[in-house]
């Protein structure tokens, strides 16, 4: 199924949920809007079939594209067809909203089939919250407090959403592009 | 001597469930058992150093007596920062981090990254590179699946096959050393094919790894598959039904013993996987048993792959020859000033991509290893999250080992194969 009738088939069931779709690289990518995740989820699972979530991915957009657009320590805006640079088709543009949250997701029966595979992706602001599929996926449980300990991602429903990776009483969000990579306090658990 | 506790006191405990009971989803989180209240349990913490834990797994366990009414995984003791590492590094400097999260299937995991970013710039690799990296991931397949087989078998109190396995273990590693100088972590797989033709000798020394390994696979059979002990602790411990199976996300090898015989090698051909004949070993069981009997028979698979590739190899180079991402080959770095600065330019500075995303899946000894990749356009990745089986199968500690003995929950564990560095990353 390409992205185009994918989007249809969602947008029939669900009115008003897609906000974009494209090709992707690798797979049809479809941008839905957050108040609408849960249905279209259903509605992917229970009729297109993704009865498998292989991950739940987040992404922070601060800064993206920001310094990308020649070599190291050039600004940004250079050509880059530019003779001299090395050619990316076009500057980026920052999304929106400054997280993503990608959710890859897959056909799985015992038949032999192929994994048919779909990208979805819901867009967030700081500090605003994404719905939890954990009901339409159990394994999403797991996945969705990884994002929320990394990425400090919110996921409204999740049952035991804590952190995961990081100690209990951790200060931030490590993967968060504003998050410090140097010269960071060190945090010791229990200190007295 | 006293200790003044009576313990002829008939205690209730909390009822067992019969062996080879599904396994149901917990309500509420599906990762996280909660305990019913009563007056008798006990907590206890189970790792994270713990030698049956595989790794630094903590288990937080409720026990009623000897039954497991309530547990609860923590993980993210061996969290490295991995991720975030790759968001600092060029591609290229990046794929000697993947193979250390999951430390026993490291080929898979490279494979993945590489993967990942080839198919985000285009890269079309050589033929002989492809088989090159197939032969490979099946060694490596062999190398972890002995590993599990090893201390899981630690586990259940059967020291010597360790032993044996490990003696394997290191011939699959000699195979290694042969070709890439190292034991583990290689850096052998290469954005457009891989870092060196096999070496006089391989040929050789391969074939007669796979002419006796099937021997030492029968060997661990003879030892184990009809050993009533073995089967007493396995059979009918942690029977997880395939629908609650891919509910819960579980791929590889736990998915297919519970009859799912889903195997991204053959659902989603990858590399020269489409060209060669094998069988997906697959149970219907779906108790610890069955995932122990589909481990130890894939690596009679994974020898007729390997064996195939030796035959069936076809002759060409074994990297791209595209100079704006490969690496020029290294004696032509003393006689072109070009390849000189091609080699200047891609280690200093990487290659630039096209800004996109890519999830590129593998299928690793513990299932589908995927990686999902942001670019920017920069040389640098603008995210790299990795989708690591070990961290899903873990998920399906709980909802294994509730109500029965905590001797079966160390079977589940072992059983479920997680390597703590994929699951933290």
């Amino acid at each position: 199924m390409t992205a185009n009738q994918l989007a249809r088939a969602i947008s029939s069931h669900v009115r008003g949920a897609v906000v974009s779709h494209s090709k992707g690289i690798d797979m049809p990518t479809v941008v839905v809007r957050s108040d609408k995740l849960l249905d279209v989820c259903r509605y992917l699972r229970d009729e297109q079939g993704k009865n498998f979530l292989s991950a739940v991915s987040a992404v922070d957009f601060l800064g993206y594209g920001e310094n990308v657009s020649g070599y190291f320590g050039t600004e940004r805006g250079r050509d880059l067809n530019a003779t001299g640079t090395w050619g990316s088709p076009a500057t980026v543009e920052a999304p929106a909203k400054r997280f993503c949250v990608t959710y890859h997701l897959a056909h799985v029966d015992a038949d032999g089939a192929p994994p048919d595979r779909v990208r979805l992706q819901v867009f967030a602001d700081d500090g605003e919250s994404v719905p939890s599929v954990v009901e339409i996926w159990p394994t999403a449980d797991w996945h969705e407090r990884e994002q929320y300990d990394l990425m400090g991602i919110v996921f409204s429903g999740h049952p035991n959403l804590k952190r995961l990776i990081m100690p209990s009483d951790w200060d931030g969000h490590p993967l968060r592009k504003d998050y410090p990579i140097g010269g960071e306090p060190v945090q010791f658990t229990d200190a007295e | 001597m006293s200790t003044g506790i009576d313990h002829d006191v008939d205690r209730p405990q909390a009822p067992v469930v019969p062996l080879g009971t599904p396994c149901q989803i917990p309500p509420g989180a599906p990762s996280n058992v909660v305990p019913p209240p009563g007056e008798d349990l006990i907590t206890v913490n189970f790792g994270p150093n713990h030698p049956s834990t595989h790794g630094v797994l903590r288990l937080i366990v409720t026990l009623d007596g000897e039954v497991v009414v309530g547990l609860d995984a923590d993980i993210g003791y061996v969290h490295t920062g991995f991720e975030k590492n790759f968001e600092q590094k060029t591609y290229w400097k990046g794929i000697p981090y993947a193979p250390r999260m999951d430390y026993l299937g490291f080929f898979a995991n490279e494979l993945a990254y590489v993967g990942a970013v080839e198919q985000l710039i285009g890269l079309q690799v050589p033929p002989r590179a492809q088989w090159l990296r197939t032969l490979f991931a099946e060694l490596n397949r062999i190398h972890s699946h002995l590993i599990y087989l090893g201390t899981s078998g630690i586990e259940l109190g059967a020291m010597s096959l360790f032993f044996y396995c490990t003696r394997e273990r290191d011939s699959v590693l000699d195979l290694f050393e042969m070709v890439t100088g190292v034991r583990m972590h290689d850096r052998y797989p290469q954005f457009g094919g891989v870092a060196e033709d096999l070496p006089k000798g391989f040929y050789a020394e391969c074939k007669r790894f796979c002419r006796e390994m099937p021997k030492h696979i029968d060997s661990y059979l003879d030892l184990t598959a009809e050993n009533p002990i073995w089967k007493g602790r396995l059979q009918g411990i942690g029977t997880i039904p395939a629908e609650t199976a891919i509910a819960m996300g579980l791929t590889g090898p736990n998915l297919r013993a519970s009859g799912v015989p889903y195997d991204l090698r053959r659902n989603d051909p990858y590399l020269a996987y489409d060209q060669l004949d094998f069988d997906v070993v697959s149970a219907a069981e779906g108790d610890c048993y069955a995932r122990y009997l589909c481990r130890t028979r894939e690596m009679y698979e994974s020898v007729r792959i390997i064996e195939q590739c030796l035959e069936g190899m076809p002759q060409g180079p074994v990297m791209a020859d595209d100079r704006k991402y490969v690496l020029p080959p290294r004696a032509e770095l003393q006689t072109s000033m070009e390849s000189l600065i091609h080699h200047f330019k891609l280690v200093t500075e990487g290659f630039r991509t096209p800004a996109g995303q890519v999830y590129c899946a593998v299928e690793s000894p513990r299932g589908e290893f995927g990686c999902y990749l942001v670019a920017d356009g920069s040389p640098k990745p603008w995210r790299v999250h990795f989708r690591a089986p070990s961290f899903v199968s873990l998920e399906a500690t709980a909802m294994c080992s509730v109500n029965r003995y905590i001797a079966d929950m160390i079977a589940v564990v072992g059983s479920l194969d997680g390597v703590m560095g994929e699951a933290d990353r």
